[in-house]
């Protein structure tokens, strides 16, 4: 969006402009948020001005598990009641706040903050592998639960970490892959059946 | 390439994906009829999508599209061949995804070639059922460059025009092939090309596949032919291929690994 209209007051271009740069935002989607942002009470407007720089200038990534935060170690990481013999790789930040929702975890995370996606030139040198492997030498964490997305860069990132941390001797685990809840078997594909084949389990009370 | 219904049926590999917006990607195809295009699948990132089992890169499927005025839509999909065994090996995904990234980079959109999408296919088969992989996407770099135009010269100096001695010669990406003692001096970047290496490249070109399966390739001369074809395929492409350089991370740790045991 190179053009500046004349007709429009130039702060106004450059908030349209700054809009246009965010992901998944067009340039009708830029100016009608700048439209709604001029039309909102100057007190809203302030408040959402300072939470943006409020989030540049205070939350930065825990020293130990890579997790964004504004206190450092993150408040996970330091919680005493936590088990720390297990740990959780993430591929984003997002995907903590989703395993914590279901309240069954209560081991540390790391986040990797991406996936291995050789195509596109992500290698293990781009993600935090270099600082899993140096939290994993000091002998606290028993197992290791790969828990990337079901994908192509997530399976990829699983074969490679597991590959990495197999000779340290920990438990190596894989979040359980097949047929999500709701779904119907029938659009089911062959690799996500054959997994939920491989890792059927007992029913209980029978 | 044949005109396309508003709804319409193909069937395709994927060779690469790339998120849209919340929930939706935008899949490029690799298809018999209609070549190399781009299609979106709407929410596909969410678990509960029936088709996101199905569209995965690397996989053979069957689609049902609707045009879009941007892009296609993907609105129905099953697999022909998932090809597994390549999706449980590092290695051999590893290779897999270089097959699909030259692929993607070598070919133009809305192009169709059936030739190519067979080799593509085979590839991908001879990946998961061959002893050597590397000779399989080797044959693969070869008859690629062929089908693409881009058909390295190894008969003749590319230079004087004559034919090659049955001595040590030189490859010379740039110039487009091979060159004789006679002509290297003043030429950009020639490597020493052997006998065996020439002879090999050859039949890569020339030969069948189970021509090229049946040589027990020394691992020299397939580090040779490998360094050949990569370095004429970065001065086709004028870049690398990005899982070229996941492979070579792969073989370096691996090395690292059996010096260290």
């Amino acid at each position: 969006m190179n053009e500046r209209s004349t007709s429009t007051a130039a702060p106004l271009a450059r908030l349209i402009e700054e809009f246009y740069r965010l992901p998944g935002i067009g340039p009708k989607s830029a100016q009608r948020l700048a439209y709604y942002l001029l039309r909102m009470p100057a007190a809203d407007a302030h408040s959402l001005a300072e939470a943006i720089v409020e989030v540049k200038d205070k939350v930065t990534l825990c020293s130990v598990c890579q997790n964004v935060t504004e206190v450092d170690p993150c408040r996970i990481c330091t919680d005493s009641a936590r088990d720390r013999s297990i740990m959780c790789v993430v591929e984003e930040p997002l995907d903590i706040l989703a395993l914590e929702r279901t309240g069954s975890y209560h081991g540390l995370y790391h986040v990797l903050h991406g996936a291995i996606s050789p195509m596109d030139g992500i290698g293990p040198d781009d993600l935090k592998v270099r600082e899993l492997l140096d939290r994993l030498r000091d002998g606290e964490t028993k197992e290791i639960i790969l828990a990337t997305n079901p994908n192509l860069e997530g399976e990829a990132t699983s074969m490679y970490l597991s590959r990495l941390i197999g000779p340290l001797g920990l438990r190596v685990t894989r979040l359980a892959r097949g047929l999500p809840a709701g779904g119907d078997l029938e659009y089911a594909d062959d690799v996500t059946l054959t997994r939920a084949l491989e890792g059927r389990q007992e029913m209980d009370g029978a | 390439m044949p005109p396309r219904a508003r709804l319409y049926k193909t069937e395709a590999i994927i060779l690469r994906w790339r998120k849209l917006g919340e929930a939706d990607r935008i899949l490029t195809l690799f298809t018999p009829a209609f070549g190399k295009m781009e299609a979106k699948a709407k929410g596909v990132r969410k678990t509960t999508s029936r088709l996101s089992g199905h569209l995965q890169p690397l996989n053979r499927c069957q689609l049902q599209l609707a045009q879009g005025h941007v892009s296609d839509v993907i609105t129905g999909c099953e697999t022909i061949d998932s090809f597994r065994g390549l999706r449980d090996d590092l290695d051999l995904l590893s290779r897999a995804l270089y097959v699909a990234e030259l692929t993607d980079l070598m070919t133009a959109d809305h192009v169709q070639s059936l030739p190519t999408y067979r080799l593509v296919l085979d590839t991908l088969g001879r990946l998961e059922a061959s002893p050597a992989p590397d000779t399989a996407l080797r044959f693969f770099e070869m008859q690629l460059l062929d089908q693409a135009g881009f058909r390295p010269e190894i008969e003749r100096c590319v230079s004087c025009g004559n034919a090659l001695e049955p001595v040590d010669n030189f490859f010379a990406p740039v110039a487009g092939g091979a060159v004789c003692r006679q002509c290297v001096p003043g030429l950009a970047g020639p490597r020493v090309m052997t006998l065996n290496g020439l002879k090999l490249l050859r039949l890569l070109q020339r030969g069948s596949y189970n021509d090229v399966a049946r040589v027990n390739l020394p691992p020299a001369l397939a580090e040779e032919v490998e360094r050949h074809l990569r370095s004429y395929i970065i001065s086709v492409l004028e870049r690398d291929v990005n899982a070229a350089a996941f492979i070579d991370h792969l073989r370096r740790e691996g090395a690292r690994t059996k010096i260290e045991v």
